[in-house]
């Protein structure tokens, strides 16, 4: 419940504002207990900080998908992401949808092997890829995915934005959000430390540092940059209506006012021979 | 009643038909000259509003079963299919899932006006009992049709929820297990719940039509909760109220379109977007918030049974409302003790519904238990005890005097009377 | 919503005649046209929805080896869910295909519109029959071709010739061509 957390809580201190108003802080984050630094700490009992917000270019209703960013952050997906996580919902001809030209689709299609069907003897077979091809995803199936990371199963990223409570601003803040574990931290074997993860231990290891890929558009690789561009890109591809969506329904919204307006008009003239 | 009808339509084609089957009369009697009490607030729009949003969910939902697949398999990529590929998915989509809150807030809106002013007394009793009827039916439906998408939420509520049934001693397993066709929610209970979902619209749609007819025996409530007593006191429903619904419809729409455009995922659990796994359980379920207050409730009795009891008997003393309610006056505006009753009554459900949004632990489960007996204790206690006890102020001598002035004007001497009604 | 009070013999719904009266029935109006656009912009989506969707629209093209054919036979490959004949046509099919007069065609038009040039041996059709949608018999030599050597419809007994026209009814139309290429001599890309 992405806005309506925030709604019930505003609710409920609406309604027995006394009561509630501790209780809310309660719960967003599990009371800090002060333990002696000296014993283990466990990690569940360190707050998670409130995410950054950054103001992205599809933010607000006549928010569009910086294109540039975007593909800068494809290009992420391809040299980084891609090598775990899978994104099954896109088909290359998607990319359409940052501003990629057919003949560049084409090529980035065409650098992948599908399969494809049987030959005449039977035998599976594997072709290039082609624009209505589902993105390739790393590994063939989960048991192959997990094995390959220690046990944790990279999440599909075509929803990625959509199934993360915060979104767009919560994934950067897991990009951005790695760190060293404060002390007396003991994190189990194969996690790393992560500001934002719920219970800071996560199985992904840093994916992007400063200069993990060269742009080729002259924008600096720093990590905070590389970051916006991935999730521009993730968030496009999580929502690829969202720039429709929102052109159409500001021309809906204002239809729609004008229509009252004249509704309640002549209401009140139906209405004038009574009063 | 064998015989032809008298139609005094003056179009050839229309008067065939209605002298045939008088369904034009019909319509003109019960939704054109029909008379209607001429003192409505726009709180009695809100039918009229379920009613549109009613056919808005069958007419987007009849859409997305073209495209829809009810296989667990294939259900949750049908689903993003329906959104990146069918056009305007995206807005068929994204406007029945929205058009669900929106019903449930509309349906909730025409609920506590009937609360306020008393429309479920006699002789509305029955009008009041299929109305409740009608919400069981939406949650059933609503329940059914979040399990669809077949994501982590979809799976795991619909779990939970079926598992409340094996509160029931002896036969509960068994029940359990007839519903879910299998020993855990899996592709049998997708595909009955598919076809359930489809069903059931239409069975509210008939139980609406039989709230529809009770309605125009009883006619309208009304703000001052008084009878109709002369024809001033009416007007026709046409064109007053149809362009008074016509207002309230628009501005539906708006918000509705805000939702749809511009925050389609406001009310959406995250979860949902991670297909369905069988195997882990989402750290916080909660379920759609319409269903929050009831699941408060549920989590507020330590016991089992009682926990499941308590929730369905929030329900339950509804349809017995008229009868716990001993008091003659029907609106709470002449009804001081009431009133204040009925805020406290909302403010209940409120808190209610926030504690459904969070973990049982600490002041939530105070405050759910507080909640919870306040809400069975306005019903089973105090209404049938104010009714004996409040003192209710001076009612008005028709609903045509306080509209025109207070009763300052003679009744009808400014307005045309109104000849039918 | 766009409620007109045509047939209202109501007379509680009447108003006297006057400057009033026509604004409201202006508003009114305007109310109403807004409210049949709105319903049609309601209805479109839902309408369009049914059209083909963007990854059938998208469905690959097929690309079909033409080496294995033999001459005098033929095959169907699946396009866009229909079925591609692909014919691999004898001297004596082609020449018949040729000869024929336009003016004893039911839609009259040349073996060599029908065909890529330099490689008439080939003809690619979509294998529909015009009548009623049916799928004619002849791709296989033992299939009945029909009394111009082609296909035969068993449906209705629509018959074609060897460059896919329609000689004998009730088909009306010579089987469609689907857009296709030659990649090279043996190859061919439909779509």
């Amino acid at each position: 419940m992405r806005g309506l957390k925030r709604l019930s809580l505003s609710v409920a201190a609406a309604a027995c504002a006394a009561m509630l108003a501790p209780a809310a802080f309660a719960q967003s984050g599990d009371k800090p207990e002060a333990k002696a630094p000296a014993h283990e700490i466990s990690t569940v009992d360190i707050p998670v900080p409130p995410l950054p917000h950054i103001d992205w270019s599809f933010s607000g209703p006549f928010g569009t998908y910086d294109r540039a960013s975007a593909q800068r952050g494809f290009l992420i997906y391809q040299q980084v992401c891609s090598n775990c996580h899978s994104m099954d919902q896109l088909y290359y001809r998607n990319l359409e949808g940052i501003g990629l030209s057919e003949d560049q689709i084409k090529a980035i299609a065409a650098s992948v092997q599908v399969p494809g069907g049987v030959n005449d003897q039977g035998q599976p077979i594997e072709r290039p890829g082609k624009p209505s091809d589902h993105f390739k995803a790393p590994f063939p199936n989960e048991q192959a995915a997990r094995a390959a990371n220690g046990g944790a199963l990279p999440p599909d990223q075509s929803v990625l934005e959509l199934a993360r409570e915060g979104g767009a601003d919560y994934l950067y803040a897991i990009l951005t959000g790695y760190a060293d574990p404060p002390p007396g931290v003991k994190l189990m074997s194969g996690m790393n430390y992560n500001t934002y993860f719920p219970g800071h231990q996560i199985a992904m290891p840093q994916p992007l540092q400063e200069g993990s890929v060269q742009y080729t558009d002259g924008v600096k690789p720093t990590l905070d940059q590389e970051a916006k561009d991935v999730v521009t890109f993730l968030t496009w591809a999580a929502n690829p209506e969202m720039e429709e969506r929102k052109q159409t329904g500001v021309r809906v919204i204002l239809f729609l006012i004008f229509l009252t307006g004249v509704t309640y008009a002549v209401k009140r003239r139906v209405w004038s021979d009574l009063h | 009643m064998v015989g032809l009808h008298k139609s005094e339509f003056k179009n050839p084609v229309i008067n065939w038909i209605d002298t045939r089957m008088p369904v034009f009369t019909m319509m003109q009697k019960e939704y054109g000259s029909f008379p209607t009490p001429r003192n409505f607030n726009y709180f009695w729009n809100f039918g009229a509003l379920a009613m549109v949003n009613l056919v808005l969910m069958i007419a987007t939902g009849v859409f997305l079963a073209m495209n829809y697949a009810p296989n667990s398999m294939l259900a949750f990529d049908s689903v993003e299919r329906i959104m990146r590929d069918v056009n305007w998915g995206w807005l068929i989509r994204y406007a029945h899932m929205n058009g669900a809150s929106m019903f449930f807030i509309v349906v909730y809106v025409h609920l506590f006006r009937g609360l306020y002013y008393g429309s479920y007394k006699a002789p509305r009793e029955l009008l009041w009992m299929l109305g409740v009827v009608i919400l069981l039916l939406m949650m059933a439906t609503a329940f059914m049709g979040y399990v669809l998408p077949w994501g982590q939420m979809s799976y795991w509520g619909a779990t939970v929820i079926t598992n409340l049934f094996s509160a029931i001693p002896l036969v509960g397993k068994s029940i359990v297990t007839w519903l879910w066709g299998g020993f855990a929610v899996d592709n049998p209970t997708l595909n009955r719940f598919f076809s359930l979902h489809y069903l059931l619209p239409f069975v509210i749609v008939g139980v609406v039509f039989l709230h529809v007819v009770a309605l125009h025996i009883t006619g309208s409530n009304n703000p001052l909760g008084i009878e109709v007593k002369t024809p001033q006191d009416t007007i026709p429903f046409h064109p007053y109220y149809t362009i008074k619904d016509s207002v309230g419809i628009c501005v539906f729409f708006i918000v509705l379109a805000a939702l749809v455009f511009f925050a389609p995922n406001f009310f959406a659990s995250p979860d949902n977007y991670i297909q369905a796994n069988p195997l882990q359980t989402p750290a916080e379920i909660v379920p759609e918030w319409y269903f929050l207050p009831f699941y408060a409730i549920l989590r507020s009795v330590p016991n089992k049974l009682g926990g499941v009891m308590m929730m369905f008997g929030s329900i339950a003393v509804l349809f017995v409302l008229p009868w716990l309610d001993t008091s003659p006056v029907r609106s709470a505006r002449f009804r001081p003790i009431y009133r204040q009753l009925f805020w406290l009554l909302v403010i209940s459900v409120f808190a209610l519904g926030a504690v459904g949004a969070h973990r049982p632990q600490g002041i939530w489960v105070v405050i759910g238990r507080l909640a919870t007996l306040y809400y069975f204790l306005h019903f089973l206690v105090i209404l049938p005890v104010l009714g004996k006890l409040e003192r209710p102020l001076p009612l008005p001598e028709s609903i045509s005097r306080p509209v025109l002035g207070g009763g300052k004007m003679p009744g009808g001497a400014t307005a045309k009377p109104m000849e039918k009604a | 919503m766009a409620d007109t009070a045509a047939h209202s013999p109501h007379p509680g719904a009447g108003h006297g005649p006057g400057d009033g009266a026509t604004k409201r029935d202006f508003l009114k109006m305007v109310a109403g046209a807004g409210a049949l656009v709105g319903a049609g912009a309601i209805a479109w989506p839902l309408i369009d929805s049914m059209n083909p969707s963007q990854d059938v629209l998208a469905l690959s093209s097929v690309e079909v080896n033409l080496a294995p054919i033999p001459e005098g036979s033929g095959i169907t490959v699946l396009w866009q869910g229909k079925p591609i004949f692909v014919r691999h046509r004898t001297a004596a099919e082609i020449k018949a295909a040729e000869d024929v007069k336009l003016g004893d065609l039911i839609e009259p038009q040349s073996d060599a519109d029908r065909v890529k040039a330099g490689h008439a041996q080939w003809i690619v059709l979509i294998g529909i029959c015009t009548h009623l949608g049916c799928i004619p018999l002849g791709n296989k030599p033992t299939d009945p071709r029909g009394e111009w050597g082609g296909w035969f419809c068993p449906c209705h007994g629509s018959q074609y010739d060897t460059s896919g026209r329609v000689r004998h009814g009730p088909a009306p139309l010579n089987l469609y061509l689907p857009p296709y290429a030659f990649e090279n001599d043996t190859k061919i890309k439909i779509g």
